[in-house]
């Protein structure tokens, strides 16, 4: 991968790393106040379905994270596990798509 | 896999190396979960009904200290590469940690 | 406690630990024992040193898992328990005999890194005037003072998990052109320092930070690398 490609991939890291921050930052404070003393489906849904707020928050958390992992790994592969190659970047590829695609379905399931 | 007599510098990035893969591997799993509120409430309470296994319990507030020592972590890669360097930025590893643990604390004591 | 229980690198990549006894004197460095190995013990042991005060950084070695210049590191600094040394050529390198490396692949990263001095100035030029307060010329001062002698490099995880890994030294210098304003390589170096094994694959670990003997920060260094590519694909520079 050339210089050009490989900057661009460090920027999008770092500025999907940037809007995880945010999101992490709001799910963590939000799941440590919803979570306590545990809850149910019909609690879950009732505060979460309908809000067009939430829903756009969290369809932005899953796209950044759908980019975010797959670069993240892509050093691990290459590092530790010696993958490199089209091969790698192929099944990097796939896996945004699997996040992406799981993860919009919860978004509309839980949201929607 | 630990480098030379490690630091911790070297800690800092194995913890944030490690805490994305296990968050990687966690989330399709995750999403797959919360996606079956699409079929209705009452397959997602069947799911649900798992949570409440004091393994699966302890795995949840894992996965939150996951994240929030990924998120510590990142936001010390994040200093290091922006900001002009000074030497505190040495500290960024403690304050990651230090955050990761509070997070922990404060999910535990929740639930 | 007047004896030293060392235990040296025999061999290349394959070889073993030889024990030795040394006397143990208040005023010792690493060196010294390594030195007095040679002359008093086993004149067969293989080992570099030129100075031997700090300057040169040919002592350069691995003592109770840490690399640093033997020549600069007293004996009491080093031991880790008890009286016992374990010194070691330097990581990331081939072993050439027992505690001498293979510089050559070293040396050869820091020019794919392009870091060396392009200029375009010639004697019938005017001198460059560049003030040294400047905001360019501080950040070139310091990450200057590198020597070569390798213990970041020995230091470096990346290095040990990517072999084309440019490594610290390397990109360091790189960066210290890249702020030189006399220099001219311009996106041509930029091109070379943010390739695949290039700048972008440092993980701030800060290993060559912490053990660097010249107090430099090549993650720092690297760091402006990071950015001044991403600058560059806009076409502006820092």
């Amino acid at each position: 991968m050339n210089a050009r490609a490989q900057t661009l991939l460090w920027a999008v890291q770092r500025a999907s790393a940037a809007v995880l921050g945010v999101c992490v930052a709001v799910h963590l404070a939000t799941m440590v106040y919803a979570i306590r003393g545990g809850l149910s489906a019909a609690e879950i849904l009732s505060r979460t379905q309908g809000s067009a707020g939430w829903f756009a928050f969290y369809s932005t958390f899953v796209l950044a994270v759908s980019v975010h992992a797959p670069i993240g790994l892509r050093s691990v592969l290459a590092e530790w596990l010696g993958w490199h190659g089209r091969g790698r970047d192929a099944a990097l590829l796939a896996l945004a798509m699997l996040l992406a695609v799981l993860g919009m379905r919860a978004v509309f399931g839980v949201f929607l | 896999m630990i480098g030379p007599a490690g630091h911790t510098g070297t800690w800092a990035a194995w913890v944030h190396r490690v805490s994305g893969i296990l968050l990687t591997l966690f989330l399709p799993v995750h999403f797959y979960a919360l996606g079956s509120t699409l079929e209705s409430a009452a397959a997602f309470d069947a799911l649900l009904v798992w949570t409440r296994h004091p393994l699966i319990k302890f795995s949840e507030w894992g996965i939150v200290v996951m994240l929030a020592a990924h998120l510590g972590g990142g936001l010390r890669v994040l200093a290091l590469e922006f900001l002009p360097w000074r030497d505190w930025q040495k500290g960024l590893a403690a304050a990651a940690a230090a955050f990761a643990l509070v997070v922990g604390l404060a999910f535990a004591l929740g639930l | 406690m007047n004896t030293l229980k060392i235990q040296v690198w025999r061999g290349g990549a394959k070889g073993s630990f030889q024990r030795f006894e040394v006397p143990r004197h208040e005023s010792q460095t690493v060196l010294d024992v390594v030195t007095y190995i040679q002359r008093a013990l086993d004149p067969t042991l293989a080992y570099r040193f030129a100075c031997r005060v700090g300057m040169c950084g040919s002592c350069a070695m691995t003592v109770n898992g840490v690399p640093r210049w033997t020549c600069r590191t007293h004996v009491d600094i080093a031991l880790k328990s008890g009286n016992e040394l374990i010194i070691g050529p330097l990581r990331n390198l081939p072993v050439i005999r027992d505690l001498v490396t293979d510089m050559r692949e070293f040396f050869d990263k820091w020019a794919r890194a392009k870091g060396y001095f392009e200029g375009q100035r010639t004697r019938r030029d005017d001198f460059a005037k560049i003030p040294p307060e400047g905001k360019d010329r501080k950040q070139v001062d310091t990450a200057i003072e590198c020597i070569g002698c390798a213990v970041c490099y020995a230091s470096c995880d990346v290095v040990t998990w990517n072999p084309d890994y440019l490594g610290p030294a390397a990109l360091n210098r790189a960066w210290t052109l890249v702020k030189d304003e006399r220099d001219v390589a311009g996106t041509g170096r930029l091109r070379a320092v943010a390739g695949d094994a290039g700048c972008h694959s440092c993980h701030t670990h800060l290993s060559c930070t912490e053990r660097c003997p010249k107090q430099l920060s090549p993650t720092a260094s690297i760091a402006g690398l990071k950015r001044e590519s991403f600058l560059s694909l806009f076409g502006k520079s820092s």
